[in-house]
């Protein structure tokens, strides 16, 4: 059955590209349609299991630095094409199948959101469950911050040999104290966390929300820690006992090559994890290293001489990093793009909990700062929240390419432009700028990455 | 001066935005305003011309359950006194007589408005507009309460489409007097310029200024509308 299985996704897969389409979800759908149980069936002879990785932000990112630091002793079934859905994972079993039906992995590391990961753990026993936290991100799906933290704790109850938590998310830290270590099911818990001084740059929801101070209560030994994290990378601490205080801790820093202190949080996760494998430190940091920036993030194109990056938004908590992110910038335009398709989320109510007076500076009562688009299904809701934000608008165009290409046109020869674009926009404007950027008569790599 | 009621604890999907959108209409016209946080054990403030409340997680509701019951007698001298009040979801249940949740738990309301709410174990979610005395006011519903109006109560408006206040009786929302309860989310009042600046009014009424409210531009706060009214559920 496995063979079957494997020929029909195989051959959807090759139709698809046949067809120039690079789609990851179709091959899988079919197959989960047809052989419920191949998924399960496959994955069991993995001799390292499976990794889930989950929560609301910097999963995409996470799971390509884990899968890169496995990879320095494993081959690693993952599936890195943003595909968070079951049925992404079993369209990367398929792909990494023989035609005679073997897998050929030793781990596999799955992305997926929490109502997916959920689905995922009924089907298919994890060894190890990687939680990252819980931000409000396209409630109108899961229905309420405190479900999806529910979730997520059915998620890590399925793990059998370890559990990674952040111990700075106070809803992911309370599962691990519902948890207990073991776990029913005899998985060990770790922990990885920041040290007390960086703190202040991972806001929990209620800090962002209620602009309550930092808890520091929820102290307790990490296994993995994120010590410094500044120009010159992000310094990283790995220890059995307590990472933070452990003189004998292996530390290292690593020049990510994927910026913004968020990134350096998810290497900090992607080594606790990768520390229950059997694998030296100075190997996972050497995994790290390697990560080139996950799809859309922080992704940038040279078209007529402009760059134009293109960031992915798709909550408020990531929305502010990355509009921190880009105020040393100094770009020319910025473009806003949100659509409301079922996975951006259909509710744009979360447009609200984005301070952007305070993050785009010089647009409000000073002119010298960018001139501010907006675009896609919902272009006019983003408008009106800038202009509630005195944020001046120049266009409200919703057609995603042409709003883009007008900021390229306005921004002056080797000027910057920054897109921000929910889930589907960025797919459309990533296919645009791509085509853009081969058209473009520029000289240089065509999709450089920064 | 706008009241703003437990602004750390019921401030999701965009609630919060309501407060911002008073404030700016009133300042983009020149009128003088106040905006005052009123937390947990927080009296609210007597001079309140308007008082804003938004929904929170279900958690959250219980322990502003019991503050808000403290509250009671002031919420009620006040909406009698023709104080404005627009509460959304969690707060608009918390107005009501009571919330019987799902698993059978009750938590008393403060008998501002005729409405009962009874936890269900499905939610009512989308993008929802329904047509007022003011025009169209268009946010997005998110909730799994449903509530029944009582006598004393009459409904803010018809649903077409959206679900309401409870998916079957075609009702959204409450209206008695100036006291407004909405499932709307959005914030609601983004995307419902007139129903916003009738707030406005009816405090300006009730405190005997009867200023004409200059006209806004409010072009592209209508298109969202119209944009957001055609969007699927
Ligand atoms: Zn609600």
């Amino acid at each position: 059955m496995a063979v079957l299985a494997v020929w029909v996704g195989k051959i959807v897969l090759m139709a698809l590209r046949l067809g120039g389409r690079s789609g990851n979800a179709l091959p899988g759908l079919i197959v989960e349609k047809l052989f419920p149980r191949y998924l399960p069936r496959a994955l069991a002879r993995l001799p390292h299991g499976v990794v889930v990785v989950s929560g609301t932000n910097g999963k995409t990112t996470t799971t390509k630095m884990l899968a890169a630091a496995l990879a320095q002793k494993f081959t690693v079934l993952t599936n890195d094409t943003g595909s968070n859905f079951v049925r992404g994972a079993i369209t990367a079993t398929v792909d990494a199948s023989s035609w005679t039906g073997r897998l050929r992995a030793d781990v596999a590391v799955f992305e997926l959101d929490e109502a997916h990961a959920v689905r995922f753990v009924e089907v298919v026993a994890p060894q190890r469950v990687l939680l990252l936290n819980v931000m409000r991100d396209q409630l109108d799906r899961f229905g309420e911050i405190d479900t999806t933290a529910r979730l997520l704790r059915t998620v890590a109850q399925a793990a059998t040999v370890a559990v990674a938590l952040n111990r700075d998310d106070p809803r992911i830290a309370a599962i691990g104290t519902d948890l207990g270590t073991p776990n029913r099911l005899g998985a060990e818990v770790v922990w990885f966390g920041v040290a007390p001084a960086l703190r202040g740059l991972f806001p929990t929801d209620e800090e962002l929300y209620s602009g309550a101070q930092p808890d520091p209560g929820s102290a307790g030994p990490v296994q993995a820690q994120l010590r410094d994290w500044g120009a010159g990378g992000a310094t990283i601490a790995l220890s059995p006992g307590d990472a933070a205080t452990d003189p004998d801790a292996s530390v290292d820093t690593i020049a990510l090559r994927a910026g913004g202190a968020h990134n350096a949080q998810n290497a900090a996760a992607a080594a606790a994890i990768a520390a229950t494998f059997d694998l030296a430190p100075d190997l996972i940091f050497a995994g790290l290293r390697a990560v080139e920036p996950a799809f859309g993030r922080g992704q940038s194109f040279t078209i007529d001489g402009r760059t134009v990056a293109l960031h992915l938004v798709k909550n408020p908590a990531g929305f502010r990093q990355s509009l921190r992110a880009v105020e040393g910038e100094a770009p020319d335009e910025v473009v806003i793009a949100i659509n409301d398709d079922y996975a951006d989320g259909r509710d744009v109510s979360w447009l609200w909990d984005v301070d952007f007076a305070a993050h785009l500076p010089g647009t409000g009562t000073d002119s010298s700062g960018p001139a501010v688009r907006t675009t896609g299904v919902r272009a006019a809701d983003m408008a009106v929240r800038l202009r509630y934000d005195d944020v001046p608008v120049a266009d409200i165009q919703p057609a995603l390419a042409l709003a883009v290409d007008a900021a390229i046109a306005a921004a002056p020869a080797a000027g910057r432009v920054l897109v921000f674009a929910t889930y589907t926009a960025m797919w459309s404007l990533h296919e645009h700028l791509v085509d853009a950027a081969a058209a473009s008569d520029g000289d240089g790599p065509k999709e450089a990455t920064r | 001066m706008l009241a703003h009621l437990y602004p750390h604890e019921m401030n999701i999907y965009g609630d919060t935005g309501n407060v911002l959108v008073l404030r700016r209409r009133l300042e983009w016209r020149g009128l003088a305003v106040e905006v005052v946080p009123v937390g947990v054990g927080t009296a609210i403030p007597p001079t309140t011309d308007i008082l804003l409340g938004g929904g929170g997680q279900d958690a959250a509701q219980g322990e502003i359950g019991a503050d808000v019951l403290t509250k009671g007698p002031d919420l009620r001298a006040m909406a009698a006194d023709g104080v404005v009040m627009l509460a959304i979801c969690g707060m608009y249940q918390l107005l009501g007589h009571e919330f019987l949740t799902h698993d059978g738990q009750r938590i008393p309301g403060v008998d501002v408005l005729d409405v009962v709410t009874r936890g269900s174990d499905t939610r009512l979610i989308g993008n929802h507009a329904v047509d007022t005395a003011w025009g169209q006011i268009v946010g997005y519903e998110n909730h799994s309460g449903l509530t029944e109006l009582g006598p004393a109560a009459s409904a803010l408006a018809a649903t077409s489409v959206g679900k309401g206040n409870n998916g079957i009786d075609r009702t959204e929302g409450c209206l008695t007097n100036n006291v407004i309860g909405t499932y709307l989310h959005g914030p609601v009042l983004a995307k419902s310029p007139a129903f916003a600046d009738e707030l406005i009014a009816r405090a300006l009424r009730r405190r005997g200024d009867e200023i004409d409210l200059e006209p806004l531009d409010d072009a592209v706060a209508l298109r969202a509308a119209v944009v957001a009214a055609g969007r699927p559920r």
